[in-house]
Order: C-alpha cells, then sequence, then structure tokens
C-alpha cells in the first residue's frame, strides 16, 4: 500500500498489506497472519522442488537487475561437500529506492522466513542479511526478529524441527552505496573494503568466503513464501496477459515532486500514467510533471509523456526507453531545472565511486565537475561533446556498473533536456516555476 | 568515500584538535571482549567481525582512533593499517571526535528536489556550527550533509545519532534540535 497511505483500490498488497500493522511483528503476530506456513511445507519438499516453485512463478531480482530468481538458485550445486551461503542484500540505497525499509520495518519475519527458504532450497547453513548502517530502525527489527525466530526455533540448529540447520544472521554495514554491488557486499561482509570483484567467477561458483554464494534482494525473498503458499500459476497471473516475462506484484517506491510519495504495490503490467496521476497523486498544485526516472537512480530519464504511455513491468519500462531496476520512482515537476538534477546526481556517484577503476573514478568526478560549471553558467556548447566523450569511456568498460549508472543520467538527460542545458549556456531564460519551500 | 581528484566534498568532518591527545583505554576487555567473541562464532574466520567490532569502538567511545583501530586489529588478528584501509573506506566510522550530536542530512536528488539544501542551512544556522563537518563551539553539534538516506518518499530524512527521523522541514528544524540538550 501507499504508505504511510491508505491502499489504493487498484492496488494489489501481497508484500505490502500488513505495512503500519505493528503486530505483525512479532512470531506470534504473523504467524495469525499465515506466516511461516510456507517455510514448514518447504521444509518437507525437496530443496530442488522448491526451487523448481520458484523458476516456474516466474520471480525475478527485485534489487535492479531483474535476474531470474529460480535459476539463479538452481547454479547452487547441491551436496557438493563445500558449506553454501545466502546473503540477504538489504544495503538498500539506490536514490529513489525506499521499499526494502519498509519490508524489514512492518514485516521482518516475512523476510526471515524468505531467507530461510531460500537457504533451504540452495542447501545453506547460514544465511546473512546485510543492511545498510543507516538504517537503525530496520536493523533493530530485523535483529530482534532473527532472536525471536531462533528461540521459537523457526531457525537455528533445527529449523522447525526437520533436523535441518538453518543459521540466520543480521551484518550491520557502515556507510557506503557500492556494498549493494553483490561482489562489493560479500567482500564488506568478509571485514574488507567494499571494492567490487572482477566476475567470473561468479557468486555460485566462488563468493562469500570463496564458498558457492547466492546474493538475493529483500523483496525478492519476502515474495518466496506467498508464492509457496499460493503456487507458481497463481504468481504468473499477476502480470498483463501479453507479457509472461514478468509476473508478480512489485513494490514501486514513489518520491519527489507528487503529491502523495509513499510505497505501492501494483501487478506487473500496470499503466504507468493512472499510477502517476491516480495513485501518487499526480503534480502538486499549480504544477505540472516534467521527468521521472522509474527504476532508481541509475537508469535513463523519461519525459513525462514517455511516462504516461509506459507500462509497469520489466519489459514495459524498456519499451519506453528506460528500466524496471530497482523501481525507485523519482518524479521531477516544472520547478525543477534538469541540469542541475543530473549534476546532483553526477556528484551522488563521484562520491560513492570505489576509485578502483580509472574510468569511474576519474570519470564520475570530472563529469560532476563539468555539469557543475555549467550549472553555474560557465557552461560551453563544446560541453557536450566532451560529456558524451566521458559516458562513452565509462560505459561497460569497468568492473562493476555503477561507472556506467553515472553515465546513464547524463546521457538522458542530454538527450531529452538538452534545450535546457543550452539555456544556461547562451544564459536564455527557460520558464522554471520558482520554487517554494513549505 | 572521498578519492584523489573527486568533486564531491562537504561530507567530511573536519580534524578538531581536542580528543587526539587522550590516551585509549581498551575497549574490548571483560563483558564486551565476550560479546565480541560470541559474534565471531558467526562467522568462518576471525575477519569478519571487522565491521562489527568497529562499531563496538565507536559506540563505546564516539570515534575511532589510530589507537582504537590497533586495538581492533589485535582482536582480529590483522594489521593495523590493514584495519584503517577498511576503515577509511566507509563513511560511517568517525576518524574524529564529533559533537555529542552527529546530524546527518540527506540531500541527494529525491530530497534535494524537495528542498533539502534549505534544511541544511536551517540546521548549520541553528545549532551554531555555521559550516558542514566543524562541530560547534559547545561541542554539542556536527553537521553533514549525507548521500542517499534510504527514506526518499520521507523528505527530508535526518540522522541525529543514531535516531532516523522522517519529513523535516526548514521550519521543524528548531523542535528537532530542542530534543537534543
Amino acid at each position: 500500500m501507499g504508505y504511510p497511505h491508505q491502499p489504493h483500490p487498484r492496488e494489489n498488497t501481497v508484500l505490502s498489506r500488513y505495512f503500519g500493522d505493528a503486530e505483525a511483528r512479532s512470531v506470534d503476530g504473523w504467524k495469525s497472519r499465515g506466516g511461516y506456513k510456507a517455510l514448514q511445507s518447504a521444509l518437507q519438499m525437496d530443496p530442488l522442488a522448491v526451487v523448481n516453485v520458484v523458476k516456474d512463478s516466474g520471480l525475478r531480482g527485485r534489487g535492479g537487475a531483474g535476474f531470474p530468481t529460480g535459476l539463479k538458485w538452481s547454479f547452487m550445486k547441491l551436496g557438493d561437500g563445500k558449506p553454501h551461503y545466502l546473503c540477504c542484500n538489504a544495503d538498500e540505497s539506490e536514490p529513489g529506492t525506499f521499499k526494502d525499509r519498509e519490508i524489514m520495518r512492518w514485516t521482518p519475519h516475512a523476510l526471515v522466513e524468505g531467507v530461510a527458504i531460500g537457504a533451504y532450497a540452495i542447501g545453506a547453513e547460514t544465511a546473512y542479511i546485510y543492511i545498510r548502517g543507516e538504517f537503525t530502525e530496520p536493523l533493530a527489527i530485523m535483529e530482534q526478529a532473527v532472536a525471536d525466530a531462533r528461540a521459537a526455533g523457526i531457525i537455528g540448529k533445527n529449523a522447525m524441527g526437520s533436523g535441518k540447520t538453518i543459521d540466520v544472521w543480521v551484518h550491520k554495514g557502515a556507510g557506503a552505496y557500492i556494498c549493494g554491488e553483490e561482489t562489493a557486499l560479500m567482500n564488506s561482509l568478509e571485514g574488507k573494503r567494499g571494492n567490487p570483484r572482477i566476475k567470473p567467477p561468479f557468486p555460485a561458483v566462488s563468493g562469500l568466503f570463496g564458498m558457492p554464494t547466492t546474493i538475493n534482494n529483500v523483496e525478492t525473498l519476502a515474495a518466496v513464501p506467498h508464492i509457496l503458499n499460493h503456487g507458481a500459476e497463481w504468481y504468473k497471473k499477476l502480470s498483463r496477459p501479453d507479457n509472461p516475462k514478468s509476473t508478480g506484484t512489485k513494490l514501486w517506491s514513489v518520491c519527489g515532486n507528487v503529491q502523495r510519495p509513499g510505497n505501492y504495490e501494483v501487478e506487473m503490467g500496470f499503466p504507468f500514467g493512472e499510477f502517476l496521476h491516480d495513485l501518487c497523486g499526480g503534480a502538486l498544485p499549480g504544477r505540472k510533471l516534467k521527468a521521472v526516472i522509474p527504476g532508481g537512480s541509475s537508469v535513463p530519464i523519461i519525459t513525462i509523456a514517455e511516462a504516461e504511455a509506459g507500462v509497469m513491468d520489466y519489459e514495459g519500462m524498456v519499451a519506453c526507453g528506460t528500466m524496471l531496476g530497482s523501481a525507485g520512482c523519482i518524479v521531477f515537476d516544472d520547478a525543477q531545472s534538469m541540469p542541475r538534477q543530473i549534476a546532483r546526481l553526477a556528484r551522488f556517484y563521484a562520491h560513492e565511486s570505489c576509485a578502483q577503476c580509472t574510468q569511474c573514478r576519474e570519470g564520475t568526478a570530472w563529469t560532476t565537475k563539468i555539469l557543475e560549471r555549467m550549472v553555474a553558467g560557465d557552461g560551453t556548447m563544446e560541453d557536450f561533446d566532451t560529456l558524451l566523450s566521458i559516458a562513452d569511456n565509462m560505459t561497460g568498460k569497468t568492473i562493476c556498473v555503477l561507472s556506467d549508472s553515472c553515465a546513464v543520467p547524463v546521457v538522458s538527460g542530454i538527450q531529452r533536456f538538452r534545450h535546457e542545458f543550452e539555456a544556461l549556456i547562451k544564459r536564455t531564460t527557460i520558464h522554471v516555476v520558482p520554487q517554494v519551500i513549505a | 568515500m572521498s578519492h584523489g581528484p573527486s568533486a564531491s566534498g562537504g561530507a567530511l568532518v573536519k580534524a578538531g584538535a581536542h580528543g587526539h591527545d587522550v590516551p585509549h583505554e581498551p575497549v574490548f576487555v571483560g563483558e564486551t571482549a565476550a560479546r565480541l567473541e560470541t559474534l565471531i562464532e558467526r562467522y568462518p574466520n576471525r575477519q569478519a567481525a571487522l565491521l562489527p567490532a568497529l562499531w563496538m569502538l565507536q559506540e563505546a567511545r564516539g570515534w575511532v582512533s589510530e589507537a582504537g583501530m590497533v586495538e581492533v586489529a589485535q582482536q582480529l588478528a590483522l594489521t593495523p593499517a590493514y584495519v584503517k584501509g577498511v576503515v577509511t573506506f566507509y563513511t560511517m566510522y568517525h576518524q574524529h571526535p564529533v559533537g555529542k550530536y552527529f546530524i546527518q542530512v540527506c540531500t541527494t536528488s529525491p530530497c534535494h528536489v524537495c528542498g533539502a539544501e534549505d534544511v541544511v542551512k536551517a540546521f548549520l544556522e541553528q545549532t551554531g556550527c555555521g559550516e558542514l563537518g566543524v562541530t560547534s563551539d559547545d561541542g554539542k553539534f556536527t553537521v553533514i550533509e549525507v548521500e542517499c538516506l534510504g527514506a526518499c518518499g520521507f523528505a527530508t530524512p535526518v540522522m541525529v545519532n543514531s535516531d532516523f527521523l522522517e519529513s523535516i522541514t526548514p521550519n521543524r528544524v528548531a523542535e528537532v534540535l530542542a530534543r537534543y540538550p
């Protein structure tokens, strides 16, 4: 639901049904809402059967990459004699994204249950939930939930009386966007600097502590119990009939210049125009929406017209020139200067670059310097070529995609809002409504 | 993380003179040492407990000193240089003493479009800090800008030590500060 707002009738609240309901946070509260039934039944199934249900459901990673979850799980070779690990990526730091925070704050046992099922399916006896250090409240709630689940015999040495060991631990990050990248997260968990690793080897071969590892996002794992309870067919139906590649419900975090920012849960394939103008309440009084970044700051910026024609699933977002990413939707209205906003995004990436790769370390810094100079009114027409050339050198040439992510708003922003940059260079006035701060 | 020619800035806490010459009293003794050993059991090696150990150090002392890093290194069988390399990578470990109340204001794009810059200004003025990363003369406050706190729908989120506050506007700053005597 659009927490902190009342659920909208057009939402389908599978994951967010108990947002705002503090009683769902306890073991008993969760059980009385149908919790831990899925884990109980999973533990009586063959691990491969659990993997197959998830595979059949079409569930794809909700952290940003959209990789099929069941397929990822199937890369783990059961019975290879090595310790396996499950990592839950709760480092949610993609600007615009704040859905995992709400899952952990309100339904911590949904995550514990999903983690335990995932661990069982991939043959892991140990799972770590890596939560960013700034999330003090979700950290405290998850620590409590894990301790309570252990005390209730749900996880631990004999999980729900199955004889299986499923240990779950919460690990606190210490401030670094890059630790949301899966290999950086594993390095950080190992007590290292959070530098991403070169792939291959992929985590399923050599991941955490050099052992086979699966890493899944919070929302992905929280969806798994529902899939086991209701079946893969039920999950597949939560989509548009002509697109079987995106299934299930999706939590969309909406922020920026809309009437009702918050988290909304809709089925895959929901019309984006209706979503922005109806569910989110549209523009603030006297303003018009101008641009949208639908999937967290690392996906292309699109115009409001492109967004209004869009469909909210993995393929639908690609069709309107962007990506679903982490579904952190940042909305800009006509009071915003796009060059200024793009410069601010570049500054974020410059700050967060781990500095391993030259293209990223230098590229993010120079991109920021040039953009900030343009915003200050000292830009030249040559700056476009320089920025696009730097962006080209930052794309597809580094260990991880942080570098690409900095280039994305620059390239897509210049493509769609070049006139705003040119107006700054030529020092002509463009119509930007003065911002009023409450 | 701030590196080389990076355009980033502002988030660093400026070194103050006080605090550095205070002798380091060991943190990992008695109950705290036992707590660390229990924590290490969650991992297949001692090094993996580095981030948690540094958190314990910072909770006990308010910041992570060089002497503190040496103590953590000894506890986990690492070198002090290695520990420092890790400490300097992450933004949340204070490498210098900070004010009694450490205030972090999110200014990344989603908050930026909702007026976060004015929230920062209000904090700088009303705490007497005047400048980012500088501790107020009474030692009470340090204000920094922080990159995305992950609560974008509740612009502007602000952290005061471990308290996470949502939807802060310039005219709520006085009320917030009144809660931190």
